[in-house]
């Protein structure tokens, strides 16, 4: 019935934590992002209204440090929509769908905040 | 009647969210969620920018996978039409036979697009229209848009990032004439000409061949099925404060709700995709017994080449405008007024004008224009 079918592709792991400590770990193909990888696979706790957009600030997530560096830095639009956030706003800190996966950040860990709205 | 959960007539954006928020507030009834189109529910933001340009995959479209509904327990009846409203047994029939009971029922039937009279031109609202103008766009070597609104500006970007050569017919006299000021119309069409987009005004503008012809001119609300119920329609569902009909056991939400909104002073159609999503919940709350007036500020956004123009409130009726920033930068913002009181927010490459363009009209703050224009005054302090 659903046409949204899927080619193969390489893929790297991204480990979801609920605020009650509720753990998925997830093959992510590379080139998504992250809050897609939770939206695709039914992780709770992203919701993503504006669909990746940087608009809503609804896919919040707490990154690991071991590998925030290794994130892309943020521009200027998720800088100022992270204000926005439900949650409290911390130095590690990022809206998931301006992460894309890449093989270099195999095994991010992100913690989903209590509320997204 | 009451067990019979709630049906939900149109499984977009608004009548997705719904049925989702619902069992976010706990609701245990049954939940339909009744859908024309054969897929599952998705977003539409994506049909005119990455998804059109092929950045973005058919499955990255869908709002949730298939699974999210059967966890959620959400029967999706996909490729199913409502037909018509029994108010007073409190069922909706399907044009398949079906009759389906409600406790209450929520109309999130949308709009369809507006058509010229004439063959030929492509239109783009469906997931279905997307795939066919992809196909289009593949092929074609010049294509005209007819149209200068969002739908025909994303279009055109897209086609032109293509490597199509690409023409703008727009009826008015600037480009995104009713929603946006002209120093913004200004902005976009040096946009586009930069990027090689042709641009044409006036009335008679559209009349001229191409490999491809898409129009992007308009929606109309899906009324009919409220109207065959005997519910008010004027340019959408009439609801109250509470998006209810005069029928208190039926609600209407996103792109077909005429409702009362505090940022337009007066009864409006909103057609965006957090309209659709926040109707969706404040309905949602109202089922469960925590109702409230929808007051939720309105935003939107469109993403044409590399640029993101965000828009915060309402500005039709605007008397004054405020410039912040310079356009030669490529970083500004326009602050609407009506009254001497703030209305609406545009910002492009300022996104922090955008977010406390937010704060300062859920606020209901009152900035004067000479503040918003001046760089020097932090707006934030302002809210």
């Amino acid at each position: 019935m659903s046409i949204f079918g899927r080619k193969t592709q390489e893929t790297a792991n991204i480990i979801y934590i609920s605020h009650t400590g509720d753990t998925h770990q997830i093959a992510v193909p590379v080139g998504d992002s992250v809050m897609e990888g939770a939206i695709k696979n039914g992780i709770d706790g992203i919701v993503a209204e504006c669909g990746g957009s940087c608009m809503c600030a609804t896919c919040h997530v707490y990154v690991d440090e071991a590998h925030l560096a290794l994130l892309e830095p943020m521009d200027d639009t998720e800088t100022e929509m992270l204000n926005a956030t439900a949650a409290e706003r911390r130095p590690n800190s990022r809206l998931s769908c301006q992460i894309k996966v890449t093989q270099a950040i195999d095994g991010l860990i992100v913690r989903m905040p209590e509320t997204q709205q | 009647m009451k067990g019979d959960g709630v049906v939900i007539a149109g499984a977009g954006q608004a009548g997705f969210q719904l049925a989702a928020s619902l069992r976010a507030e706990g609701y245990e009834d049954p939940i339909a969620l009744i859908g024309e189109e054969p897929h599952l529910p998705y977003q539409r933001p994506p049909l005119s920018k990455a998804f059109l340009a092929g950045q973005q995959e058919a499955d990255a479209v869908a709002l949730r996978p298939g699974a999210f509904y059967e966890q959620h327990r959400i029967r999706l009846m996909t490729g199913e039409k409502a037909v018509e409203i029994d108010r007073a047994a409190q069922r909706i029939r399907l044009a398949s036979g079906a009759s389906i009971p409600y406790e209450k029922l929520v109309l999130a039937v949308g709009a369809r697009v507006r058509e010229l009279p004439r063959n030929g031109a492509v239109y783009l609202r469906t997931f279905d229209d997307a795939v066919e103008l992809k196909q289009r766009l593949e092929s074609a070597g010049d294509v005209v848009v007819i149209g200068g609104g969002f739908i025909g500006l994303e279009v055109a970007a897209v086609a032109r990032s293509l490597g199509k050569s690409v023409t703008v017919t727009e009826a008015q006299s600037r480009l995104m004439p009713r929603v946006v000021a002209p120093i913004i119309s200004e902005f976009y069409r040096e946009l586009h000409t930069s990027h090689g987009v042709k641009i044409s005004f006036g009335p008679d503008a559209s009349s001229r061949p191409a490999d491809l012809v898409v129009a992007g001119i308009g929606v109309i609300p899906n009324v009919e099925l409220a109207a065959g119920g005997g519910l008010a329609v004027a340019d959408g569902i009439v609801v109250d404060e509470f998006l209810r009909t005069e029928d208190p056991n039926i609600y209407a939400i996103g792109d077909c709700a005429a409702h009362p909104n505090p940022f337009a002073g007066g009864r409006v159609r909103i057609e965006s995709v957090q309209n659709a999503v926040d109707q969706a919940r404040a309905v949602a709350a109202a089922i469960v017994g925590r109702g409230h007036p929808y007051r939720a500020v309105p935003w939107f956004w469109t993403d044409q080449f590399d640029i993101k123009l965000q828009m915060v409130g309402l500005s039709g009726g605007c008397d004054r405008v405020v410039t912040r920033g310079n356009p030669e930068s490529g970083k500004f913002s326009v602050f609407y007024f009506k009254d001497y009181r703030l209305i609406a927010v545009d910002s492009i490459n300022r996104p922090g004008d955008h977010m406390t363009g937010r704060k300062l009209l859920a606020a209901g703050s009152q900035p004067t224009p000479e503040q918003c224009g001046d760089e020097s005054v932090d707006l934030k302090s302002l809210v």
